[in-house]
């Protein structure tokens, strides 16, 4: 899987990193893929309600030593 | 694009910092979903988005009296709960910085650049002796019928 663009979130506080995640998939193509790193408690449900409602896809996400990434492939 | 976008209203009735910060969270959220976003400022809400500078224009003894004991912009609004004479809001900015979370003029700020839609209620502003002039560059004017003209199409509507 080949990443576009990386989003780092980290420290970050509500809503600040779902509005930096809508501006950088702004400037994707679509299919491709972005990275993001976020290290807030809520952001798995805040991705997978954000993604499922904007209509891109989550390609996978994971969680290491409380940082979480998440793939999210752009309409 | 040529889909419609989806819609999201806010009214913001009340004037207390916690309650804007609420509200301003919701919309710049909202914003990043792709909504068209409205927020509808009356009655108290209004002091959210006045300048804090002193504007002169001509008033009479009782809008000006009003125009004193209002707070004078986003900064200055009280909270709704823990108030404690202002020591609660120095408490929350303190706590609010500790947490990274952004303050009331950073999310106002957000908004705008996020094209987010200011409306003030024309009629309150009357009441309150508000003028255009005293409240922050970039704000829409309309009454009722122009704030329904958002919220008939919007999933979201929310009274804060």
């Amino acid at each position: 899987m080949e990443i576009t663009k990386v989003v780092d979130t980290k420290g970050m506080a509500c809503p600040m990193p779902i509005v930096k995640v809508k501006k950088a998939l702004d400037t994707l193509e679509s299919g491709q893929v972005m990275e993001v790193q976020s290290t807030d408690k809520g952001s798995l449900n805040d991705f997978q309600a954000w993604v499922k409602q904007t209509n891109h896809e989550l390609v996978k996400h994971e969680e290491e030593q409380g940082v979480y990434k998440f793939f999210v492939r752009k309409k | 694009m040529t889909e419609q976008k989806e819609k999201t209203t806010i009214v913001l009735f009340s004037g207390d910092m916690d309650k804007a910060i609420a509200a301003f969270i919701i919309a710049n959220g909202a914003a990043a979903y792709d909504h068209e976003v409205t927020i509808f400022f009356t009655f108290w809400g209004l002091n959210t988005m006045r300048r804090d500078e002193v504007v002169k224009v001509k008033k009479g003894f009782l809008e000006k009296a009003f125009g004193w004991m209002m707070p004078r912009g986003a900064k200055k609004l009280g909270l709704s709960n823990m108030h404690y004479m202002g020591m609660g809001p120095k408490l929350i900015k303190h706590v609010m910085k500790k947490h990274n979370a952004l303050t009331l003029p950073q999310l106002i700020e957000l908004a705008q650049e996020q094209g987010v839609k200011l409306v003030a209620c024309t009629m309150t502003m009357d009441l309150l002796g508000l003028q255009q002039e005293e409240l922050i560059p970039g704000m829409e004017y309309a009454g009722v019928a122009g704030y329904l003209g958002d919220a008939v199409d919007a999933k979201v509507n929310l009274f804060i």
